[in-house]
């Protein structure tokens, strides 16, 4: 198995709104899937249990939608990008769209340690007041206490960006925020929109941007 | 609003604001690869099927797959799905005014021409009456109009039509291929003729395989059995033979891939239909008859498509009794030669009790992980033998040795308890047949083997030799139990058993009569849904119901019966003879077998109902002896009851 090519591919995709209940070990699956119907040879690790050479950059909460995920995945052999591009593009399900795919050193490492930020739209559903002294309030705030789960933390330092947007072509608010997005720091847009004192069900979240580490 | 009808677009935008408070919303969403939508034009015909149960457990069902593909290759027709809510949801779109929706165009079920449920196993009734419910459609059949969709439902609980009566305008019973298509064709015709729902259940009637309750009705004598059914139509025939194909069409290859986990999240392919054992119990093995297989080409041609399709890491080969396919041990060496190295799975469930199952299974080494399924079902050699799955208690320790010292370390052992005659030594056996096996794997492996027993409770199903058979009661079924839970306490030991309640709702509505559906329809009124789901199953709710309809439960499950009662669904003929069934239960009754149909025919019934199809369709795909034309017609000049009994008599 050891002297087998590999080459490791990176693709930057969108998660569209047939995928947004999709959460991430399903789309970890999904993209098994894809590489199993594109005839493409997927690089599996191994040991008893095999697994599919699959790398996905940072987990979208449930009910997202995005334009900015990243996807490094392991081949077997040497194939040109043009004939990779179509043979995925065939074979992905309605809510996934391919941006670009690039070949990228075997020896990087691996893309969870790499991205360090995460950049979300915010639309809100129904009509919303003082969204700006609520932003201003939260952007002057010392601490936000919050409770996730069974755990206290504080949201404020995970807040690396907050500010109002011009209204979506529909006349709905919007913000954009830039929240960490690091090993054991990760701010939840969900939580954002609770601490702004909206409802999260009312609202629309979609990633713009995933930042990495220089 | 009328709700009912509520436009997609207005169905899409509620559901933005309900899916994000839900559990498991991608149960809701549809847009999987695979799925068909197509544009929703006036003239075309338009089902949707509904497994009346969760996504995750309706996705994995064959006999929809097979429809919504079949249907969705014609021209003239479009086939959605729709599955239950699970409670939050369902309670969510309830206060939201949502009706139940296909998941492929978000098209509320009212607007469809047909909705054709899947009813498996009788534990869904509730259910279907509640998706009825959910979209706003009268739940009993004579209240529905010409603006209502045509119900129909069909599946294995469909042989035993009577307790669901009043809900489904027609049921398919048998093997839907075929049928459907000559359902739409006669909706088809029926609409362009723009005559009344009465007309078109009596074309409906006509067909093969398809029983329209309204056109019969019902008696019973003065101490409450069955007496007859009673045609109140022409059109209506009277017995209603079950339809089958006379082979298996291609099976097929477009599965929907479902972006969340599902229980069988894998490709299955039927490799054949029915079963030559005659196990006692199962309805399954009884109501599939004839046995008709397909060829190896054929089902390394489907996996091969629908790997590409699909891209699945795991099939199934599914069979009643997979070791008893003809070609086994060719269709094992070229799939696990095929696919090798490809990382896939290939799962090859229901294998006989001999060392030959563990060669097959360790042929496909790369699925080695899991348990190694057995289902001796009885631990006596005695009880074995009446239910006719005679295996030697040596046989079966044989074949737990060949499967712990091939590296499987967990065995899995069905069984069930309140087989007739059983006695609480019979129960015991079970227990000590584990820790017999578990001890094999023990010298095997070490501390490493492990067993787990899944115990059921027997149900007598209609249908079988054991239809006339009681079931345990509630304080028997406790006993027996309490003495497998005392004697199976190891750590390496797993026991799972099924309860009581849940045993007893299955065996009232498996053996119902037409006076069953007010009871259903009362429990469901007091909130029975998801019966089949033990964290929701409500026995107190059965219980009120069936004391406000006056009904006892008993009379349908504790009866002794005398040998030539008339049962409520001995209209409904599977092709094989109740006579046949009579005799088979007195057989074993003294403890005689009736080993392997394709070794000697019994003369069941199925041979002279089918002889003409069989007469057409020669040589090995079937596994009944071969017909000439000529006894063919003779056969058919007969009619099932008078024929005599042959066999090991």
């Amino acid at each position: 198995m050891d002297d087998i090519k590999l080459m490791r591919i990176r693709i930057f995709f969108c998660k569209n709104e047939a995928m947004r209940y999709t959460g991430h070990l399903d789309l970890h699956k999904t993209w098994e899937r894809i590489f199993r119907r594109s005839g493409l040879s997927l690089a599996y690790s191994q040991g008893f249990h095999p697994q599919p050479r699959l790398n996905l950059a940072c987990a979208l909460p449930l009910g997202f939608t995005s334009q900015a995920e990243i996807l490094d995945a392991w081949l077997e052999g040497s194939i040109p990008l043009t004939e990779i591009r179509n043979a995925l593009t065939i074979s992905i399900p309605p809510g996934i769209t391919i941006d670009k795919i690039e070949e990228i050193d075997l020896r990087i490492p691996a893309l969870q340690t790499q991205v360090c930020a995460s950049e979300y739209v915010i639309t809100f559903l129904t009509p919303i007041e003082g969204l700006d002294k609520k932003i201003n309030d939260i952007l002057a705030a010392k601490d936000i206490p919050r409770q996730w789960r069974d755990r206290s933390y504080d949201l404020k330092p995970l807040i690396e960006d907050l500010q109002p947007l011009p209204d979506s072509d529909e006349g709905l608010t919007r913000l954009m925020t830039r929240l960490a997005a690091r090993e054991g720091a990760t701010g939840r847009p969900e939580e954002l929109i609770d601490a702004l004192g909206f409802v999260p069900s009312q609202a629309r979240v979609h990633r713009t941007r995933l930042f990495f580490n220089q | 609003m009328n709700t009912q009808l509520m436009p997609p677009e207005e169905i899409q935008r509620r559901l933005e604001s309900i899916l994000p408070k839900v559990q498991k919303p991608g149960r809701y969403t549809g847009g999987e690869i695979n799925q068909v939508v197509k544009d929703w034009q006036t003239d075309l015909t338009k089902v949707v099927f509904v497994f009346p149960d969760l996504y995750d457990i309706g996705m994995s069902n064959l006999g929809l797959a097979i429809l919504y593909e079949l249907l969705n290759q014609r021209s003239d027709t479009l086939a959605e799905r729709a599955y239950m809510p699970w409670i939050d949801m369902e309670e969510a779109m309830r206060e939201a005014r949502v009706p139940l929706y296909s998941l492929e165009t978000k098209h509320p079920l009212a607007a469809f021409d047909i909705i054709g449920f899947s009813i498996p196993y009788e534990t869904l009734f509730t259910n279907l009456l509640n998706a009825l419910d959910l979209a706003g459609i009268p739940l009993f059949s004579k209240e529905r109009t010409v603006e209502h969709p045509l119900v129909i439902a069909g599946g294995h609980a469909a042989f035993n039509p009577e307790p669901m009566h009043s809900f489904i305008d027609a049921f398919v019973i048998g093997e839907g291929e075929e049928v459907i298509q000559e359902i739409v064709n006669v909706h088809k015709d029926w609409r362009s003729q723009g005559t009344s729902r009465l007309d078109l259940l009596r074309a409906l009637s006509r067909l093969t395989g398809v029983y329209v309750p309204r056109l019969y009705d019902a008696h019973y004598e003065n101490d409450g059995i069955f007496s007859h059914l009673e045609k109140l139509d022409e059109a209506a025939s009277l017995p209603v033979l079950k339809r089958i194909v006379p082979a298996l069409p291609p099976p097929p290859t477009h599965f929907i891939v479902p972006y969340i986990e599902t229980i069988h999240n894998r490709i299955p392919i039927e490799v054949m239909r029915g079963c030559t054992r005659g196990c006692r119990f199962c309805h399954a093995g009884m109501i599939t008859r004839p046995v008709r297989e397909r060829s190896v080409d054929e089902i390394v041609e489907a996996i091969d498509q629908a790997l590409k399709n699909t891209g699945f890491e795991e099939i199934g080969l599914l069979s009643l009794s997979s070791s008893d396919y003809t070609h086994i041990l060719d269709l094992v060496k070229v799939v696990s030669e095929r696919y090798a190295g490809k990382h896939l799975g290939i799962s090859l469930p229901s294998l006989r009790i001999e060392t030959f199952s563990v060669e097959l299974m360790d042929a496909l080494k790369e699925s080695r992980h899991g348990g190694f399924t057995l289902a001796p079902e009885a631990a006596t050699e005695r009880m074995r033998e009446i239910i006719n799955k005679p295996v030697s208690t040596a046989q079966l320790l044989e074949t737990a040795r060949a499967i712990y010292s091939r590296g499987w370390t967990t065995i899995k052992l069905y069984f069930m308890i309140g087989h007739p005659s059983e006695t609480l030594e019979d129960v015991q056996a079970i227990a000590d047949l584990c820790k017999a096996v578990l001890a094999e794997g023990r010298k095997i492996m070490g501390r490493r083997a492990r067993l787990n027993a899944g115990v059921s409770t027997f149900v007598p199903k209609p249908h079988t030799p054991f239809q006339w058979v009681s079931c345990d009661s509630v304080e028997q079924i406790h006993a027996k139990q309490d003495i497998l839970r005392h004697a199976l306490r190891d750590r390496d030991i797993k026991l799972t058993w099924t309860h009581p309640e849940d045993t007893l709702l299955e065996a009232w509505l498996s053996r119902g009569d037409r006076r069953m559906s007010d009871v259903i329809y009362q429990a469901w009124k007091r909130g029975a849904k998801f019966d089949a789901w033990q964290e929701h199953f409500s026995y107190s709710a059965w219980m009120e119901a069936f004391a406000h309809v006056g009904l006892n439960p008993e009379f349908y499950t504790h009866r002794p019966r005398r040998i030539d009662e008339i049962f409520p669904w001995d209209h409904i003929s599977t092709g094989v003879r109740k006579k046949y069934l009579a005799q088979d239960y007195l057989n074993s009754l003294q403890g005689e077998t009736r080993i392997d149909c394709r070794e000697q025919c019994y003369a069941c019934g199925i041979l002279p109902t089918f002889a003409e199809m069989r007469s057409l369709h020669p040589g090995d795909s079937w596994k009944c002896p071969e017909v000439t034309p000529k006894s063919s017609r003779r056969a058919q000049r007969l009619q099932p009851h008078d024929l005599p009994i042959i066999g090991n008599e």
